[in-house]
Parts: C-alpha cells; sequence; structure tokens
C-alpha cells in the first residue's frame, strides 16, 4: 500500500494562499466579509489543530472513560448548537425535546452501527468511535435543526388553521398532523439529496480519507455505504422523535394550543 | 344548558351569573372587543376561564375531556378555516376530524344546498371568495351534526339577503332537529328576529338579558 503523502509546514501554509485569493477578491468587490473570513479560518485551523491532539492522546490513551467522555461533549455541543441555530427562542420544553431526541436518536443508532454493523472490539475504540459518531451526531443535528424550524415556523404560522381544527373536535394529533409530516419531510430531504449525488456528483469525506490513506476504494465504498446507511437511520430517528415530542409541547393538558407570546 | 358563575378570563371577560338554554337560539351582541368571541371560545374549552366555573348539562367543562367537548360543542370561528383540497375535502374534515363516519356525496349536496353554495364537490377550494368560504365552513359544520353550534359571525361575508336567508335555514334546522345555536352576531336586526334569548356583551360585562 502507498503511504499518504505528508505535507511539509510549508505545504500547509501555501494552502492558505486560498483564503488570500478569497480576501482579495471580496476586497476588490468591496464586500465586507474580511473579518468574518479570518475568523471563520482561524477558527478552523486552530479547533482542528486541538481535535488532532485530542484524537492523538484518545488513541494512544485507550479507555472507555475517555471515549464516552468524548461522546458526551460532543453531544453537548451539537444540542447546544442547535439551539443557537434558531432564528426564534425556544422554550425550555422543546429544548428539553430536542436535547432527548438528539440523544435517544443517535446514541441509538451509533451503538447499533457501530456493535452490530461494524462488530467493533472492544467496543470504546475511539478509532472508530469517535469520527463515526461525529458523522452520525453532526448529520442529525443538521437534521433535526431543519425539523425544529419548521415544526416552530408551521405552528405559527398556521395557528388559525390549527385552533379551527381543534375547534371541530379534532385531537391534538390530528390539528398538528400535516404540520408534523411537513417537518419530518423537510428534515429528512437533504440526507436523501445527497444519498442521490454520491459517487457522481461528489466523494463523500469519509470515503476520500480512506482512500487517501492507502485503503483500497473497494474497503472505503463498504464503509461509505454502511455509514452512509447509518446516517440515514440517525436523523430519521432523531427527526421522527422530536416531531412526535414536539408538537405535544404546543398543547397544554385540555388540549388548547399554547403558543408563547412574544 | 350551559351556566356559568363568577367567570373572570384575563382583563377581557368578568360574568357573574348567565344560564344558556337548551334547543333554543341564543344571539351574543355587543361592539367589537367586548369579548363576544372569547366567550363561545370559553364554551368550546378552547380557552379555560381563570376564575369561575362553566358547566354543560350539569357538568364541569373542567371534567368533561375537552376533544370530546368539541365533538359535541362544535364552534365555527369568524375567519373560515379553508384546508387545501376539494370542496369535498372541506366538507368532510370535520367528520375526520371527529372520528364520525363520513357523509356520502348526496348529503354533502345537501349542506352545500343549505349554505347556498352552488359547487361542484371535486371543484378546488383555494379559489372560493371570501364569501363563498364561509358558507363552506358552515356546511362543514353543519354536516357535522352537533348538539351545540357555536358560531362567531357565520354571515359576516356575506349581503344582507343572503345572510337573512342562511340565518333563516340555519334557525329552522335547529328547531327541526333540536339543537342548540349560539351565535355572535353585530347585526342587531338579525338578533331581534331570530333570537330566543340574547346577551348583551359590553366591555366584557353582561349588561342586558
Amino acid at each position: 500500500m502507498d503511504q499518504v503523502i505528508q505535507l511539509q509546514m510549508w505545504q500547509m501554509l501555501s494552502a492558505y494562499i486560498f483564503i488570500l485569493l478569497l480576501l482579495f477578491i471580496v476586497r476588490l468587490k468591496g464586500i465586507p466579509r474580511e473579518k468574518e473570513i479570518l475568523i471563520a479560518t482561524v477558527r478552523m485551523s486552530l479547533q482542528l489543530v486541538a481535535t488532532g491532539y485530542v484524537l492523538v492522546y484518545l488513541f494512544d490513551n485507550i479507555n472507555p472513560f475517555y471515549t464516552i467522555l468524548t461522546i458526551a461533549i460532543m453531544e453537548i455541543f451539537a444540542i447546544f448548537n442547535i439551539f443557537k441555530r434558531m432564528k426564534f427562542k425556544l422554550n425550555q420544553k422543546l429544548k428539553k425535546t430536542i436535547a432527548l431526541s438528539m440523544l435517544i436518536g443517535t446514541m441509538t443508532s451509533l451503538l447499533y452501527f457501530l456493535l452490530v454493523v461494524i462488530g467493533l472490539r472492544p467496543w470504546y475504540d475511539p478509532r472508530y468511535f469517535v469520527p463515526i459518531a461525529g458523522m452520525i451526531i453532526g448529520n442529525s443535528m443538521t437534521g433535526i435543526a431543519l425539523g425544529v424550524s419548521k415544526l416552530v415556523d408551521g405552528m405559527k404560522d398556521q395557528r388559525h388553521l390549527v385552533e379551527s381544527s381543534l375547534m371541530l373536535g379534532a385531537t391534538p394529533k390530528a390539528a398538528a398532523g400535516d404540520i408534523v409530516n411537513n417537518a419530518f419531510d423537510s428534515a429528512i430531504l437533504p440526507t436523501i439529496n445527497s444519498m442521490v449525488g454520491m459517487g457522481i456528483v461528489f466523494l463523500p469525506g469519509m470515503m476520500t480519507g480512506q482512500i487517501l490513506s492507502g485503503i483500497s476504494p473497494i474497503t472505503a465504498i463498504e464503509y461509505q455505504i454502511a455509514i452512509m446507511l447509518g446516517i440515514v437511520g440517525s436523523v430519521a430517528l432523531t427527526v421522527i422523535l422530536f416531531v412526535q415530542l414536539g408538537y405535544r409541547t404546543f398543547f397544554n393538558h385540555e388540549q388548547q394550543l399554547v403558543l408563547d407570546e412574544e | 344548558m350551559f351556566q356559568i358563575n363568577n367567570l373572570k378570563y384575563k382583563s377581557i371577560l368578568d360574568i357573574t351569573n348567565v344560564r344558556i338554554p337548551k334547543n333554543q337560539i341564543t344571539c351574543i351582541i355587543g361592539e367589537s372587543g367586548s369579548g363576544k368571541t372569547t366567550l363561545i371560545r370559553l364554551l368550546n374549552k378552547l380557552i379555560s376561564p381563570d376564575e369561575g366555573t362553566i358547566l354543560y348539562e350539569g357538568t364541569h367543562l373542567s371534567k368533561i375531556d375537552s376533544v370530546e367537548l368539541r365533538r359535541k360543542v362544535v364552534m365555527l370561528p369568524q375567519a373560515p378555516a379553508i384546508y387545501s383540497g376539494t370542496v369535498r375535502d372541506n366538507l368532510l374534515i370535520g367528520l375526520r376530524f371527529s372520528e364520525k363516519p363520513l357523509a356520502s356525496d348526496p348529503n354533502l349536496l345537501n349542506a352545500l344546498q343549505m349554505v347556498n353554495l352552488q359547487k361542484s364537490l371535486d371543484q378546488s377550494s383555494d379559489k372560493l371568495s371570501g364569501g363563498e368560504k364561509q358558507r363552506l365552513a358552515l356546511a362543514r359544520v353543519l354536516l357535522m351534526d352537533p348538539e351545540v353550534f357555536l358560531l362567531d359571525e357565520p354571515s359576516s361575508a356575506l349581503d344582507e339577503e343572503t345572510e337573512e336567508t342562511i340565518i333563516m335555514k340555519l334557525v329552522e334546522h335547529c328547531k327541526n332537529y333540536n339543537k342548540s345555536l349560539i351565535m355572535v352576531t353585530h347585526s342587531k336586526k338579525i338578533a331581534n328576529q331570530f333570537a330566543d334569548f340574547i346577551i348583551e356583551i359590553k366591555n366584557g360585562k353582561i349588561v342586558n338579558r
């Protein structure tokens, strides 16, 4: 097997020429984005460097406690990232629902994937556990974030229709049914679309990484197919849990619609 | 049928005591913002009072399951809710929501006739005018055949002539089938013409019975 080309320091630095190019273009066009570009570049670099060292440490000190701690931190970051992304203020009940759906949805899929599909031994091996958790949690986070904003917007925009349905004797479930389905649909659509383009329009990151590191493309696609299925499952599970529990937070125990007043 | 005692809702309603009789036509009148709609929303249990009690057939509303109550005491909002789909879909959705057996096409046409709406059942509902939507929503409620109709200005988008015909048919229907009708209206004329019982609300209080 060919070894991957090790990047020298000057090679790394030469890649930053792309950012200089971008900065040159925005300056030329008078688009005031320099600050964001610089911050994003610095953050990306520092975060990845830090992650690199953390991963080296984890791989050198294999320990179930470290693996669990890493996953917990990833989950917490993902959950707070969802809260932060929302244009509107989320109430406490909805936040709890998001956290619970993320935890149950991603953990179930992740454990099934690692223990049954991959058959990982020991189960806490961070070389598999951490990157795969990253993909599953990251994609579920994007999916659920879409689901949350669709559900909340739907309940607000269609408040009149939901309430009119209640007046006709609809259960909250029936009254919110279309909104719930719509939110689920929008949340899983990007994942489904990315499956369609995969391998033709773009080579997914994990597969590219494995190929670069000298692994046979056949092994790489096996992993890619498996992880893609795992991601679809996790997104679906996370989002269905969220929408099914989430719509209930808009109704009280007397089946009345309660929307937080702005 | 409905008995309200010492009811308070926010700063909107303050009702000491009122009885709404069964199998009769009750009209609720008053200026806009006086609390008429809030009152019928309370009767539909879409909201609950902060203080005081509402009894339906002698039972506290808090003791009746909201969904079950709303299936017997159906409310029609002032701005009609039109769902995407055909006229037929819109007529049937009330029965679907309340988990009642669906009506046959002749029955649906019959309901449309009651509200003076000549539309085909397969027509898409989004092109209807405001007045047509209002009548479609009314026909939907009629099909549900509830014990009590709570109607919030059911004829606000109709011309005076159509308004009178439809309210007349509605009143007749209620008399024939022993239904109770509670109707918010801005029209004193309608109230005087059809009501057995009039509730006038002013600034959240009942002024005249």
